[in-house]
């Protein structure tokens, strides 16, 4: 079609008030609870915002960091519960049912870095939790909600591939055996096999920090993003080796989230140079370029109902509506 | 026999040239008629200058009052006289001496045969005139019709050759005079009318013809006899008679024809469609309009060309002069493409394959009269579709014509510029083709460079007459070949430098394209050993039409008939197809073989994708500065270019105290790495920072306008800024809205394209709405204060006072014209900006005095300024201060003003001045409305 391409979106609404930097950002679905979807969003100062999808305002705010910035927010598949963690050391569990928000219990942590925890929940009241260790190139896994630590991952002696930069636990189809992805600062992903606790495979797929990774599991296929200008979509087979499937360049260098859409159609990266870009997850085509953020984009996150979040240096999270579900 | 009329004493005098000496007609007219039977009285030889006075008549009625008019009823004796003048001339058929031979023959004398000729037409011209029985008419018509040879039982051929030659005029006069509605009727099936027009159309032409018009041109009014006679010139020429007349002056080689009936003809012959629309007015007919007529002319020319041709195959001899005059005087009239336009075709190809052809076609134009020789030969090189038609159609015509060589190789290239560039290059090849021409090509060169490099010529001759004379310097060196260039090599570079120097001085930028390009060339061609001169000038349509012009052209030999030789442009053409193909080849990979629907997933515009670089703008005017001097981090200096102007317009307190060191930074700035748009960047800001503190900066900068050590670059940098810091003063927000919108994506999302059903919706409410008081729709721009009143000084008068004091490095009266041009400009811009304020009186005053000074400078572009200058004071300065404080000024002015209007050269001063003039009108007509009730 010789037509023009559409102009590129607005978003459908903007979220002002953190009054600092916006680094982590969370949909928690409204299937249960009050009924309406939330955003949680942790800012450069330590607080998080609930915000009211409906309403667009702030429901809630919690202090728990001490002032420190919010790097990770998740919440519990079972119960009205929430993860923080923050720069403060600190991983906060919160009780968010019927209007509490109150911080049931802390895990301390050993890491100062950036890197954001994981964890992987069935369903079971027992959940796994990977957090940076104490040792600077460590990756600590946690059984919850006991605390218990359940073994620490340590890359083999010759190696010294670094900080661990970002994490991501993973169940595969095929087994039950839980495996974790992380990033590292020289550039590499690696596939821990977690109960062995030994590196499946690794790959150099970057020459600069890993800063974000997510993992489609049903297809094995992964996507990460680095400092530089490049993204690299990765896949795991039977083996459980990492290869390299291609490589996407992008106009400017630096990518610090990476979500794929839980349909997984769509993915969008948080880029240092104000952007968010949506590519189409099953040929890394790109689709849009949404520059509306004046400083870096730090975080993206996406709702079951495919809403896009994204939230930046500028004290702003923007919210899309892109390629909706038919 | 008629009694013989008195002659009129009333000759009006003869033009020398075209007609004899009075006294030799009747001496030549006594001897041939003396022996005759009729003895001939003087009173008779007088009879033969009659036709000399008709035919002067003929020509010059409109310029001499007192015509002589012919009395119907003595109307056979001039018709004897023009007949009897027939023998003065030698026809065709009597071969080469015929009249010496008429003279000497037995049968001249006192014969019976031609007596009886004689008797006869004057017994059918008796019947004829008085008659008014058809039947009898019909008959003597037809007795008559013998003497044309014609009917079953011709006239002896003696007989036949008399009445042509005496006593057709006679008989042909007689039936235009008996032409009247009721006398052709008299016959039933228009027998009459036919035999009637058969004496016209069939006996000899150039006699029927000048009768013919004769008949015409004396008939009053619109009549009967008007309009028959129209037609039946109509039919005379639709049958090809012309070609008659014109071949019967071909014919005659033997003696000099007689010249006066010649001219007759000739004039009668070009002038044909003037004389007619003249007649006939509004009832002329498509045969006689021009556009008609004139390629009739030329095919009758071609067909009489094609007898010639054929007479010189079978032995004989021919004359083409009659047609070289009738061409020439066709042409002189302006009727080039008319005539040209049938006959340069066939000419062409006729003269492709015959050599006889060639040189009838030489001799054509060869003959041409001197006076005439410009406009065939314009005509000529117009219609040829090549030098190579052009040299087939001309020969050497340029060596052998003293005249055709000044047209070609002065006139056309020298003193009109006029010709298209086709023609140009058909000119120039045509010279280029023969050996013997190619001097008078290298002349022409010379005498172009010289005028191209003339000081003076450029200074005065129009832009179009500088860019023709370049383009035919470049087309010159691309026939020339190296050897011929060698040999003048020191003359040809001596014009060429003195030209480059004088036109890179020059201020116009067109000027000096041309040198830049001219220079180029004609270097690498007059000196291809020395290193190559190269310019950098932009390319446009101009520059890649004169490189074009300069591509060598093939010295000989070419098949190709026209148009330069296409430069071959694929060369790299199968590369690129073969990498385009290459690539999608490499393209595919071990893609997903799942299936792909991502009909519904469009990709969004992604041309804003830029790459970023505002990554350490500094936030504050003074980093800015300290960046821009100290910083040896590019992207950081780059980015406090690109800050500086919203900063200044942002904190405008902080500006303010740096302003004047932040001012120094940016004038002395250089362009260290490359910025896009590195002057606009660094213009806009120093225009803002001297918005921002008008009367300190544009102190500095005035001050530095006059200072050492600038380059011309900076000092007009400083003009620019100083203008356009008074128009953002004087009229605030105009330069900013129109450039922050430019500046990189808007803070805000694209919100202002609405979608399209809001458009349609908001045109079908503003359509159903109905409103009672429209008013205006959009609201002007707010009333703001003219801040540029307060420092209006500050920006004009350092500047307009030191223009004549020359510097070491600079010189705004010497060779500094640039700049000169460019600050009266400016002085002009500001007094415009000074639009009612107070101090714009003192300004315009000083302005006007600063024109008056300047007002014979020889660069085009400083007039152009100080005209621009006069209409600024015009416009700005209220009309009664403008008459109270400065009417002597005006007046001055004014006088000088319509002086520039009609004599300067430079067309754009010309429209200027005429701008002014008008302002100057306008102005007096204010003030008489002012004062007159």
């Amino acid at each position: 079609m010789a037509d023009l391409p559409l102009p590129p979106p607005d978003p459908q609404f903007v979220l002002r008030g953190t009054q600092s930097a916006v680094h982590a950002l969370h949909f928690c679905g409204g299937a249960q609870g009050q009924g309406c979807p939330l955003l949680l969003s942790g800012s450069l100062r330590g607080l998080v915002h609930i915000w009211s999808l409906q309403t667009r305002r702030v429901v809630a705010t919690l202090d728990g960091h001490g002032g420190q910035c919010v790097t990770w927010l998740q919440t519990l598949p079972q119960g009205p519960q929430l993860l923080s963690q923050g720069r403060d050391l600190k991983l906060c569990l919160w009780d968010l049912a019927e209007g509490r928000n109150t911080v049931v219990d802390s895990v301390h942590l050993e890491s100062v870095g950036f890197c954001r925890g994981s964890i992987l929940a069935g369903g079971q009241s027992r959940w796994m939790l990977a957090v940076p260790g104490s040792g600077s190139d460590e990756v600590q896994i946690l059984e919850m909600p006991s605390k218990t630590s359940v073994c620490s991952l340590k890359p083999e002696a010759g190696t010294r591939p670094g900080m661990p930069m970002c994490l991501q636990l993973w169940q595969a189809n095929s087994s039950p055996r839980p495996l974790l992805l992380a990033g590292y600062e020289d550039g590499s992903v690696a596939l821990w096999d977690v109960s062995e606790q030994k590196v499946c495979s690794r790959i150099a797929c970057h020459t600069e920090p890993v800063m974000g990774l997510d993992v489609d599991s049903q297809k094995a296929r992964g996507v990460s993003g680095s400092a530089e200008k490049v993204l690299a979509v990765w896949s795991v087979d039977e083996q459980q080796a990492l290869q390299v499937r291609r490589t996407h360049q992008l106009t400017n260098p630096g990518i610090a989230d990476i979500k794929i859409r839980p349909d997984r159609k769509i993915l969008a990266t948080a880029g240092w140079d104000h952007r968010v870009r949506v590519f189409l997850w099953q040929t890394m085509k790109p689709l849009a370029v949404l520059a509306f953020h004046s400083a870096t984009v730090h975080c993206v996150a996406f709702a079951a109902d495919s809403l896009l979040a994204a939230g930046s240096g500028d004290h702003r999270i923007s919210i899309w509506s892109l390629y909706p579900h038919t | 026999m008629v009694p013989p009329r008195e002659v009129s004493p009333h000759c009006p005098p003869r033009p020398p040239e075209d007609v004899l000496p009075r006294r030799k007609v009747p001496y030549l007219r006594c001897a041939f008629r003396q022996p005759r039977a009729q003895p001939l009285k003087r009173g008779q030889c007088d009879q033969g200058t009659e036709p000399v006075a008709r035919g002067y008549r003929a020509e010059r009625r409109s310029t001499c009052p007192r015509t002589y008019t012919l009395h119907p009823s003595v109307a056979e004796v001039p018709a004897v006289a023009t007949a009897s003048l027939q023998r003065l001339r030698p026809r065709g058929e009597q071969g080469p001496a015929s009249g010496r031979a008429a003279r000497l023959h037995p049968r001249s004398g006192m014969d019976p045969v031609l007596s009886a000729v004689r008797l006869s037409v004057q017994e059918a011209v008796h019947v004829l005139s008085s008659s008014e029985d058809g039947g009898h008419i019909f008959s003597t018509l037809g007795s008559l019709k013998r003497y044309l040879g014609e009917t079953e039982n011709p006239a002896l051929p003696e007989e036949q050759e008399e009445f042509a030659r005496i006593h057709f005029p006679t008989v042909l006069r007689c039936l235009v005079r008996r032409l009247r509605p009721g006398w052709l009727e008299l016959l039933p099936n228009r027998q009459l009318e036919q035999l009637w027009a058969s004496f016209f159309l069939t006996g000899p032409a150039d006699q029927a013809f000048l009768v013919l018009m004769e008949a015409i041109e004396d008939v009053a009014g619109p009549s009967f006899r008007l309009m028959k006679m129209a037609r039946l010139l109509a039919r005379f020429l639709s049958t090809g008679r012309m070609a008659a007349v014109l071949e019967g002056q071909c014919r005659q080689q033997a003696e000099p024809a007689f010249p006066l009936l010649q001219a007759t003809l000739l004039a009668k012959v070009v002038s044909l469609p003037d004389r007619l629309g003249n007649r006939l007015q509004r009832e002329n007919l498509a045969e006689f309009l021009p556009q008609n007529y004139f390629p009739l002319l030329g095919e009758e020319v071609l067909r009489v060309l094609q007898g010639v041709v054929d007479s010189l195959r079978g032995g004989s001899d021919c004359s083409v002069s009659f047609l070289s005059q009738v061409l020439g005087k066709a042409c002189v009239l302006g009727r080039q493409k008319e005539i040209l336009g049938t006959l340069v075709p066939r000419l062409t190809v006729l003269t492709q394959s015959h050599c006889l052809w060639q040189r009838v076609c030489w001799r054509l134009v060869e003959r041409v009269p001197d006076r005439a020789m410009e406009a065939v030969l314009t005509g000529l090189v117009e219609a040829a579709p090549g030098p190579r038609v052009l040299s087939r159609l001309l020969g050497n015509l340029v060596t052998k014509s003293k005249k055709a060589q000044f047209v070609m190789t002065r006139k056309l290239l020298l003193l009109r510029f006029s010709c298209t560039i086709p023609v140009l290059q058909s000119l120039l090849g045509y010279l280029a083709e023969d050996s013997q021409r190619r001097p008078l090509l290298v002349q022409a060169l010379k005498e172009l460079l010289e005028t191209w490099g003339s000081s003076s010529a450029i200074r005065h001759t129009p832009l179009a007459q500088q860019s023709y004379i370049s383009k035919a310097t470049l087309i010159c060196l691309a026939h020339l070949q190296e050897a011929e260039l060698r040999d003048c090599r020191a003359e040809l570079l001596a014009s060429l430098m003195a030209g480059v120097k004088c036109r890179l001085d020059s201020s116009l930028p067109p000027v000096r394209r041309l040198g830049m390009i001219v220079a180029e060339v004609a270097s690498a061609r007059i000196h291809p050993e020395g290193p190559p001169l190269r310019f950098q000038y932009e390319e446009d349509d101009l520059t890649r039409e004169m490189l074009a012009l300069a591509a060598p052209w093939p010295v000989t030999d070419s098949p190709s008939e026209a148009g330069p030789p296409v430069a071959p442009i694929r060369g790299e053409a199968p590369d690129n197809e073969t990498t385009a193909s290459g690539g999608p080849q490499a393209q595919p990979e071990g893609s997903d073989s799942e299936l792909d629907s991502d009909d519904e997933f469009v990709p969004y515009d992604m041309s804003g994708d830029t790459e970023l670089k505002c990554g350490k703008a500094p936030a504050y005017v003074r980093d800015c500065v300290e960046a821009l001097t100290a910083s040896e981090d590019w992207e950081r200096w780059e980015a406090a270019l690109r800050a500086l102007e919203g900063l200044v317009f942002r904190s405008p307190a902080a500006t303010r105290e740096v302003s004047v060191e932040l001012a120094k930074v940016l004038l002395h700035l250089e362009e260290k790495t490359a910025v896009a748009g590195f002057e606009g960047l660094r213009q806009r800001a120093l225009v803002a920072v001297t918005v921002t503190d008008p009367a300190r900066v544009a102190e500095y900068l005035t001050a530095q306008f006059y200072a050492l050590n600038y380059s011309l670059r900076q000092r007009m940098d400083i003009l620019d800024v100083l203008a356009l810091a008074a128009q953002e003063l004087s009229w605030p927000g105009r330069l900013g809205k129109a450039q922050r919108t430019s500046l990189g994506p808007s803070p805000q999302p694209s919100s202002t394209a609405a979608p399209a059903w809001q458009a349609v919706v908001e045109e079908r409410i503003q359509s159903k709405t109905r409103r009672f008081s429209k008013g205006s729709a959009g609201r002007g721009p707010a009333a703001v204060p003219n801040e540029f009143n307060a420092v209006a000084g500050y920006f004009f008068f350092p500047l307009i006072q030191r223009f004549d004091k020359p510097l070491v490095t600079f010189d705004l009266l010497g060779e500094d014209q640039l700049v000169l041009g460019r600050l009266a400009h400016t002085l002009g811009a500001l007094v415009y900006l000074a639009e009612n304020t107070s101090v714009a009186v003192p300004m315009g005053k000083a302005l006007l005095e600063f024109v008056w000074v300047l007002r014979f400078h020889g660069d085009g572009y400083v007039r152009r300024g100080l005209l621009s200058a006069i209409s600024a004071v015009l416009l700005s300065l209220p009309a009664e201060r403008l008459l109270a404080d400065l009417p002597d000024e005006l007046l001055e002015t004014r006088s000088w003003l319509a002086d520039v209007a009609v004599k300067d050269p430079d067309e754009d001063c010309r429209l200027l001045a005429v701008k002014a003039l008008l302002l100057l009108e306008k102005l007096r007509d204010k003030l008489l409305a002012l004062s007159s009730p």
